[in-house]
């Protein structure tokens, strides 16, 4: 796989929100807005090209036993550092964030590509994941808040937009309309790619970081060795 | 009695007004991934409260008496997640050596817990909350069960969707989404009930 394939995989074959579903809490609270979308993508993208760098670089030092907790201090420390900087400069969208930024912490994003890619791959390649990844995340954010805001409120990154105003469905806002924006994204990627429904595919089996968090799901642990 | 009431008060917002996984978006891996079998999502259900009134009773004395007390707030977020999930381990050793019929319904949900939004997302809210020691553990009690609650519901209604043929595009996934929803939409019902009822 050169550079580039590893760089867009994340983007389009295998984007973490929409192909893998990884991250769905902040994908359906966040993206009333596009800005707070968008914020939020940045910040993911942050700390995952950190924690992404930190924990290839100490695949070595970190002995197998204690990796998983080893990985969560790296991810919380940097959790910690964009949440403090963002407080500083951006203490609007640190507001509007609220509890979610903290969460970053638990997105099965960041510990799954930590504990599926950079423990096993180099510094460089593992930023280059990190990058493509934390873009396709930003932008399947972008994409739901886009139709979330235009249509549920009539604005797009705050700015009215003509007649859409006026019919503006304001559930789309509201946490039914999450659910539903979300399920229709999933099912138009399914439709373009034209994936057959994988059952291993839903909630916490499609999780990557399943295979460590839990015995539970034990009949449909997918491997990333098993779909190359 | 108006202590009394407002626990209750703080209890029933949590379980159907602010319920977390359906209006707040907490907790939505497990809700998705979980809920195929009643049996499954009960057993889930019951671990997150246990697991949720643990981490509350072991993070909020942290919060006041050792994080606020030597000015440390901003580590928080590695403070709590390192308590909850060293707690959640410790639980799952002590259950397996004395307890071995309840670690064996409760404990494979355990280690799923650890990294679950929902159980960070409490403790941290009951900070940001401002709420008393009484009051945080009623909450955590109200947001476990508020989960039990939509594990349980949305088990039935996927139960139907077994046998229901959505259009291709649609199998799996999405139309769970979609089920989610409508489940969610009947839930906004819930606004305003509490104050209504004790308005």
């Amino acid at each position: 796989m050169t550079k580039m394939q590893n760089f867009l995989k994340g983007i389009i074959k295998e984007n973490p929100v929409l192909v893998l579903v990884l991250g769905t809490c902040p994908t359906l609270a966040i993206t009333t807005s596009v800005l707070n979308a968008l914020g939020m993508g940045v910040a993911a993208t942050v700390v995952l090209l950190c924690s992404n760098m930190a924990v290839s670089a100490l695949r070595n030092v970190i002995p197998d036993k204690v990796r998983i907790p080893c990985y969560i201090v790296l991810i919380a420390g940097f959790v910690t550092i964009v949440e403090m900087i963002m407080h500083a400069f951006v203490p609007d969208l640190y507001e509007s964030l609220g509890i979610f930024l903290s969460l970053i912490v638990v997105n099965c994003i960041i510990l799954g590509r930590a504990e599926m890619y950079a423990s096993k791959n180099k510094v460089l390649d593992s930023a280059i994941d990190a990058l493509g990844m934390g873009i396709g995340f930003t932008l399947a954010l972008f994409v739901m808040a886009s139709i979330r805001e235009a249509f549920g409120a009539g604005t797009w990154c705050g700015m009215e937009i003509p007649f859409a105003g006026d019919y503006s469905i304001m559930i789309l806002t509201m946490a039914p309309g999450g659910f539903f924006v979300f399920g229709c994204l999933i099912a138009l990627v399914n439709k373009i790619t034209g994936k057959k429904h994988d059952k291993s595919n839903s909630g916490c089996a499609g999780c990557p970081s399943a295979k460590f968090c839990g015995k539970l799901v034990g009949e449909n642990n997918t491997d990333e060795e098993e779909q190359k | 009695m108006e202590f009394f009431k407002s626990l209750l008060m703080i209890l029933l917002t949590s379980v159907l007004v602010n319920n977390y996984v359906l209006s707040r978006f907490l907790g939505i891996c497990p809700f998705l991934g979980v809920s195929k079998k009643l049996n499954q999502a009960v057993g889930m259900g019951a671990a997150v409260i246990f697991v949720m009134c643990l981490a509350t009773a072991a993070t909020w004395p942290i919060q006041y008496f050792l994080l606020d007390k030597f000015e440390l707030g901003y580590m928080r977020t590695i403070v709590f997640i390192l308590v909850i999930a060293a707690l959640v381990q410790l639980v799952e050793i002590i259950l397996k050596r004395y307890f071995p019929a309840l670690h064996a319904s409760l404990g494979i949900y355990l280690p799923l817990i650890t990294t679950n939004c929902a159980v960070l997302g409490v403790a941290i809210n009951n900070i940001n909350d401002g709420y008393n020691f009484v009051e945080s553990m009623v909450n955590s009690l109200g947001v476990g069960l508020g989960f039990l609650l939509a594990m349980v519901l949305f088990a039935g209604v996927r139960s139907r969707l077994e046998t229901a043929r959505p259009p291709k595009a649609f199998e799996g996934l999405p139309i769970t989404l979609i089920s989610a929803s409508i489940v969610a939409l009947s839930f906004l019902g819930f606004a305003g009930i509490v104050d209504g009822i004790f308005g």
